[in-house]
């Protein structure tokens, strides 16, 4: 069946007002859970899990996908508006969006947000319906070499938030990737740094290490210093809706955005970190305003955020066109299909069209949904700015608290939350940017791994990486992004 | 797979039939468990959780439980939660644990100072078997080729699966010492989920994987993966893969997965559990639920399977020393 027509199919099923239903709950459900610290769409999923028992397959998968993408609409909410990123794949958002709402422009900062989603989702959805095929081929293609290669040129990046001083900036980076080693190293199954902590084996999560830093640390940061400080209510400036000069700035950076986001997302080990750091490193190398970066730079809200909803999207790629679940959300709509005894897999779109098609219809539609559901939100939200400052941060140690001890019921991970506070409170006072601590942690473990996966392959030869010609490629882009300025600068002639 | 779906429906009629002999034979079923606690080691979603949240659905369909309480505690293959199960759900009646191989792999690797041995085991439900399969385009045309290929040099045989230590990797172990290799130089690539490791596999990256056949099987029926081998002690009905045995491997193994008390119930309440679990194993709902899965029925209940589980510790740590993991 062609795509076309498929989706035609697709969206007459999706269209039923009992389907449509489903996807509004879904959305709704997902933006709330994206909102709320310590519950992702998951662990939502998964607790949801039973209703496949009583409701028809494709009812069940339109909620959940409209779970998927409305968590990652509601994920960017608490990172702009109060600096607690719910998910990973928002943490970027944070680091621009928050500088926004605290010049008094969160509501563009939402705005472009969720506008930035609304495109970058649709740009996605219409890859995953005309190009999932395609995109698995090339998906496929790429090995621990290539991935080990794409992190390298991820580190690269790096330099776009290592901040004034490249010493301290290493430093931050340095502390991430000792922080990511914790836990059981995956080739070998052997513990690294736990001293014996049952609950250190799965490691430090990287949520937990954000909260800590930016909020946390923030709010303590913000106590030392509350009595010389006026109480500053966060002014909302203006209209709420985004200028002409805001538009002109996003829409390039959506689209960037979801260019970078759907391929990576599709790779089988992609994820969705990845693609929001690249992003925001093309986003702040193009800026005509790269000054304004670290202060609230719109396209740094923008582009991460289009490359976070469109690699949720290529995430779909290799559930729906060969049955590989290829984050913690797809294995657990795979093992939803096991509960109707649907075997997801490559015959799954020719066995169950209805199904499939539905479902992406249903994307569409949801991403709609999600857009309305949202604008309106974005004057309400902001007025939880101007509650006052002390009680604003009271809440936001309250809500980060408790999204830590959700995570696993254990005590030890709030002990983490506080340590990794403090330490982000020494380090603003002593000001080394945090960002760094994050990319460490993110990248380190994921490079390591498919490093040390290449050479088992290779059988320990090391010119695997530049005799693979796509992990050679990658490597050359990544050469260029980091000699490539000087190498200009040389070839101009002087003025 | 449809085949064997087929078959398992005609077990099904069989089974069925059972519940309602044991049904009416089991007087103590009249009367339902008010709250049954259920205690799972693993984060929603994955296997251990999926078997206790079908028991639940089994047991109240069969009126056996009238509600359950589930706890969730998961991490590094369930030894996070196990010593809250050991110490505060000591003696409870009415509580049962969901786990599986994958703990006692893990118990050994992480030298967790708590045991799996240390609970009152109660009943095996299900078993998952393994599979070896290759690239679509790999010379291997069964598992002899890849086994000879193994035994000449394990470096330039990659292999895809699972975390390290666990099923896959132990059914690799097994199979290089079967053939007569030193499964330390296994080139075993672990991967964190079946996703990642499949991909590798389809897109050719490694010479060949292991995983649960319930994994593959998709992509094996629609040629993405060549089926070499499956770990099951005999051919399984409706899957026509041969199994290692019959191709010269002399190993055999299954994921399996069980339930058990806690220490310190006394014999009448661990005579209750197992009661409780044969009648749900009896009833028409968990056959259904079994034949959707793809799960099969392997109950093994009390001394028996407490034997079973010493049995298995100490084979699996055996492979797991040979592999360098313990």
């Amino acid at each position: 069946m062609d795509a076309l027509s498929g989706l035609a199919q697709g969206f007459a099923v999706a269209l039923t007002p009992i389907n449509l239903f489903w996807c509004l709950l879904g959305t709704t459900l997902g933006t709330a859970i994206g909102v709320l610290p310590g519950l992702g769409p998951a662990v939502t999923i998964a607790l949801l899990l039973p209703i496949t028992f009583k409701v028809d397959a494709t009812a069940a998968f339109i909620m959940f996908a409209g779970i998927y993408y409305g968590a990652m609409y509601g994920g960017s909410t608490t990172s702009i508006l109060v600096n607690t990123p719910g998910e990973s794949a928002t943490i970027v958002t944070a680091m621009e969006g928050n500088k926004m709402a605290r010049r008094g422009r969160g509501a563009q900062a939402l705005a472009t947000a969720a506008i930035g989603s609304f495109v970058a989702g649709t740009i996605g959805t219409l890859g995953l319906a005309f190009l999932g095929p395609v995109v698995v081929d090339l998906a496929l293609r790429f090995g621990p070499a290539e991935y080990f290669s794409l992190m390298v040129l991820a580190f690269v990046t790096v330099s776009a938030v290592l901040g004034n001083s490249a010493l301290r900036g290493l430093a931050s980076l340095f502390l991430g990737l000792f922080l990511g080693l914790v836990g059981v190293d995956n080739q070998t199954s052997q513990a690294r740094l736990t001293f014996g902590v049952m609950e250190l084996l799965d490691g430090i999560d990287v949520i937990q290490v954000a909260v800590g830093l930016f909020a946390v640390g923030e709010t303590l940061w913000l106590c030392a210093r509350y009595r010389n400080a006026k109480d500053e209510v966060l002014a909302l400036s203006g209209s709420l809706w985004m200028s002409a000069q805001d538009w002109a700035r996003s829409w390039k950076a959506w689209i960037r955005g979801a260019l970078i986001g759907f391929p990576i997302g599709a790779l089988p080990a992609g994820g969705a970190e990845v693609p929001t750091f690249l992003s925001y490193y093309a986003e702040k190398r193009l800026s005509r305003h790269p000054e304004e970066f670290g202060k609230g730079a719109i396209e740094g809200v923008a582009g991460p955020e289009a490359a976070n909803n469109a690699s949720a999207a290529g995430v779909l790629v290799p559930m729906l066109t060969l049955g590989l679940p290829t984050s913690a959300t797809a294995a657990i709509m795979l093992s939803a299909f096991q509960s109707y005894g649907i075997q997801p897999g490559p015959m799954l779109m020719q066995n169950q069209p209805a199904l499939v098609w539905g479902l992406i219809a249903s994307l569409f539609i949801g991403n709609a949904m999600l857009l309305v559901l949202n604008l309106p939100l974005v004057g309400l939200w902001v007025r939880l700015l101007r509650i006052p400052a002390p009680m604003l941060y009271a809440g936001i140690l309250v809500f980060a608290t408790i999204g830590a001890y959700n995570k696993s019921q254990s005590p030890l991970d709030i002990v983490i939350l506080y340590a990794i506070g403090v330490l982000g409170y020494a380090m603003r006072r002593y000001d080394f940017p945090t960002a760094p601590v994050i990319i460490g942690m993110i990248l380190g473990p994921f490079a390591e791994q498919a490093l040390r996966q290449a050479l088992t392959i290779s059988a320990g030869d090391w010119t695997t990486l530049v005799t693979r010609p796509i992990s050679a490629s990658i490597l050359v882009v990544a050469l260029l992004a980091v000699a490539g300025p000087s190498l200009w600068r040389l070839a101009r002639p002087p003025r | 797979m449809i085949e064997r779906r087929e078959f398992l429906r005609a077990g099904l009629l069989g089974g069925a039939s059972l519940g309602i002999l044991g049904a009416a034979s089991a007087p103590a079923s009249a009367q339902a468990i008010e709250q049954l606690q259920m205690f799972i080691p693993a984060a929603p979603g994955g296997g251990w959780d999926q078997t206790g949240r079908s028991l639940e659905q089994a047991m109240k369909a069969a009126n056996l439980i009238k509600s359950a309480q589930i706890t969730n505690k998961g991490g590094a293959g369930g030894v996070v939660g196990l010593p809250e199960f050991l110490n505060q759900w000591r003696g409870r009646p009415n509580a049962i644990m969901v786990a599986g191989l994958v703990m006692v792999g893990s118990i050994i690797t992480n030298k967790a100072p708590v045991s799996l041995l240390s609970t009152v085991p109660l009943a095996r439900l299900t078993e998952e078997y393994q599979v070896v399969v290759a690239p679509a385009n790999s010379p291997f045309k069964d598992l002899r080729d890849f086994a000879a290929a193994l035994k000449a040099d394990p470096a330039k045989v990659p292999i895809a699966g699972g975390s390290a230590g666990g099923t896959d990797h132990i059914t690799a172990g097994l199979i290089a010492k079967a053939v007569g290799t030193d499964a330390r130089r296994v080139a075993y690539v672990a991967n964190a989920g079946g996703g990642p490791a499949a991909a590798m596999i389809i897109g050719g990256q490694v010479a060949a994987g292991v995983s649960g056949l319930g994994e593959f099987a998709e992509n094996i029926k629609a040629g993405k993966m060549k089926a070499l081998g499956v770990s099951s002690d005999k051919r399984i009905a409706g899957v026509d893969i041969p199994t290692f045995k019959e191709q010269g491997v002399d190993v055999s193994i299954a994921n399996w997965r069980g339930v058990f008390a806690p220490p310190g119930v006394t014999d009448a309440q661990r005579k209750a559990m197992i009661d409780l679990v044969e009648a749900t194993v009896k009833s028409a709902a968990w056959q259904e639920i079994l034949a959707k899965q793809d799960w099969a029925n392997v109950l093994l209940t009390g001394d028996a399977f407490g034997a079973y589980l010493q049995e298995e510790f100490k084979r699996t740590e055996a492979v797991l020393k040979d592999l360098g993991l313990a």
